[in-house]
């Protein structure tokens, strides 16, 4: 039963959180309307919000002098290449785990989120070695294998979770009927598990896109993705606010977008289902 | 039941995932372990096998390492501290009645899903810089002095920087823990009178005593390997080391690969202490 409130108070809370939420939201606004901006205009005094001159230079300066659609590119190859390898390695392991669990299935899942945990900068220079003997340093091989494997934990208990919740009943009945593995997978678990796997590829690509670590101490130019190029300005020359803001703006946009979109899997994907 | 023919075949469908995980985990761990143990040095060219435990007395008797520590601890405590009280404060609201109440969430939630270089750039320069940061407008217009952020409190920002970042996260994981409290409890109680702060430390925080668990055991293993956000703004000086950087400056930059090697294995101890933690929730939570 829901509690009926008066609408004074409802009136009241509203204010508070929209308050609350604007303010915290204040600063991806002020990128975006930045962007947007001459660099002068950028850095005024008292700053104008909206009654400016509009302009959609930033976005095309920012192309020219940097190649941006490249490292675009980038983070678009490595964030769903690294999806869609994981999901190839992860989605049979999952399904197996899920129905046909065995003695040391829990145990294995336990383990898999352990390697999760291993701090990556112990493991940074044995990586670089490797990366650079077999000379795969700052591909898109070596960072889509690493990208795999970090979030590879993940995906596996977003599947699990997902495929646990598909009722065995009905892959028993089908069993009865005599269907095959091939045909138990391919008719009847893989219907019911799209939307799962759907979810667990958007959280994928946001957590592979925003991924910083690896990226970042990979690459030099030829797999760069936008984490890197970003980064580069740190140490910019001359006025850079605007432009900042404009290659900011189009590096947040695609996630923010899918994030809003998977939210509430968010949840579940990033407690391993401890929090339902 | 699973038949023999399924069995197998489910144990070859892990197989592949089984290896992959074990060879990233075990294979580089080894090559850091040996590391630790030798004077790896490729700049100088000297490369000395088996020192013993020379680099993990080096690398724990020097002072950057015990700094290091203390900045690393008061970066996660901060954090943990905002984001967490925050997140139940923020979750409370978005939890109320009220119109609009989607709208809200994706604003809160917004935050989490900037790129990290991102959001340190903008806030270090749009934001903090003393000349043309926003703040700085700010504090001029009230006719204050404008501060450095970044040299002045470069560890605060951080801190401010990273708890921007999570404290979506925490109160996203807390909403819906909250959520999920049964309703008939709190009108029960309210019904019988209990005021509204003892609805909250008797009823609603026990509820949520587990989901802040997890908020916190999570939060700290992603925040121990804070990098991005140190790397963009202050590059490790003013007293903003953590012992995760202090090891990539050991290995990345001064290239001495056998002390960083040993800070390294360091950290994986400390990490796992840490996720011992995490599994024993995660794993009673895979019993239910």
């Amino acid at each position: 039963m829901a509690r009926a409130v008066s609408n004074q108070k409802k009136a009241f809370n509203t204010a508070i959180a929209w308050g609350v939420g604007l303010l915290i939201f204040f600063p991806i606004f002020w990128i975006v309307i930045t962007s947007f901006k001459t660099e002068a205009e950028a850095i005024a005094d008292p700053p104008s919000f909206l009654f400016f001159n509009w302009t959609l230079e930033n976005y095309s300066v920012v192309q020219e002098r940097s190649d941006y659609g490249r490292f675009l590119w980038n983070s678009v190859v490595l964030s769903v290449g690294s999806t869609i390898l994981g999901l190839i390695i992860a989605v049979p392991a999952a399904w197996a785990m899920a129905f046909v669990p065995g003695k040391h299935t829990k145990d294995v899942l336990l383990w898999m989120l352990s390697t999760k945990m291993l701090p990556a900068v112990g493991v940074l220079f044995p990586i670089v070695l490797v990366a650079r003997t077999l000379g795969i340093y700052d591909s898109y091989t070596l960072l889509i294998t690493v990208l795999t494997l970090i979030n590879l934990p993940i995906i596996i208990w977003m599947l699990y979770t997902y495929f646990k919740e598909i009722p065995g009943e009905i892959l028993e009945a089908a069993r009865m009927d005599g269907a095959s593995l091939k045909s138990e997978i391919l008719y009847i678990l893989t219907p019911m598990a799209v939307p799962g796997i759907a979810s667990t590829m958007l959280l994928n690509i946001i957590l592979a896109w925003n991924e910083a670590f690896w990226t970042l101490n990979l690459t030099t130019i030829k797999a760069a993705p936008l984490t890197a190029f970003i980064a580069s300005y740190s140490s910019p020359e001359g006025l850079f606010y605007a432009k900042l803001s404009a290659a900011s703006t189009m590096a947040i946009a695609p996630i923010l977008i899918m994030g809003w979109f998977s939210q509430k899997q968010l949840v579940r994907g990033l407690t391993f289902g401890a929090v339902k | 039941m699973a038949t023999q023919h399924s069995r197998s075949a489910a144990r070859l469908m892990v197989m592949p995932a089984i290896i992959a995980l074990f060879l990233w985990m075990i294979v580089p761990l080894v090559m850091t372990l040996y590391f630790s143990f030798t004077d790896y040095r490729p700049l100088r060219l000297t490369f000395e096998c088996c020192v013993g435990f020379e680099n993990y007395s080096r690398f724990m008797g020097s002072t950057a390492f015990w700094s290091s520590v203390w900045t690393t601890l008061t970066m996660v405590g901060g954090i943990l501290a905002i984001t967490v009280v925050g997140g139940v404060a923020l979750s409370l609201l978005l939890d109320r009645a009220m119109w609009g109440q989607g709208i809200v969430r994706i604003l809160v939630i917004a935050p989490f899903f900037v790129m990290p270089t991102v959001s340190a750039l903008v806030w270090k320069n749009m934001f903090m810089n003393p000349v043309n940061g926003l703040f700085a407008h700010l504090y001029k217009f009230f006719g204050a002095e404008p501060v450095d952020w970044l040299s002045q409190a470069p560890l605060g920002s951080i801190i401010f920087i990273v708890s921007w970042q999570w404290l979506p996260f925490a109160t996203l994981i807390l909403l819906t823990a909250i959520q999920s409290l049964d309703s008939e409890q709190l009108e029960a109680s309210e019904m019988d009178g209990a005021p509204a702060h003892k609805r909250f430390w008797y009823i609603i925080l026990p509820h949520l005593s587990r989901a802040i668990t997890v908020v916190i055991l999570i939060e700290t293993i992603f925040l121990l390997s804070i990098f991005a956000e140190i790397f963009v703004t202050t590059g490790g000086s003013f007293g903003t080391r953590t012992l995760t950087y202090l090891i990539y400056q050991r290995v990345i930059e001064s290239q001495n690969i056998g002390l960083g090697s040993a800070g390294g294995i360091f950290a994986v101890i400390l990490a796992n202490i840490i996720a011992l933690f995490l599994m024993r929730i995660v794993g009673k939570s895979l019993d239910k």
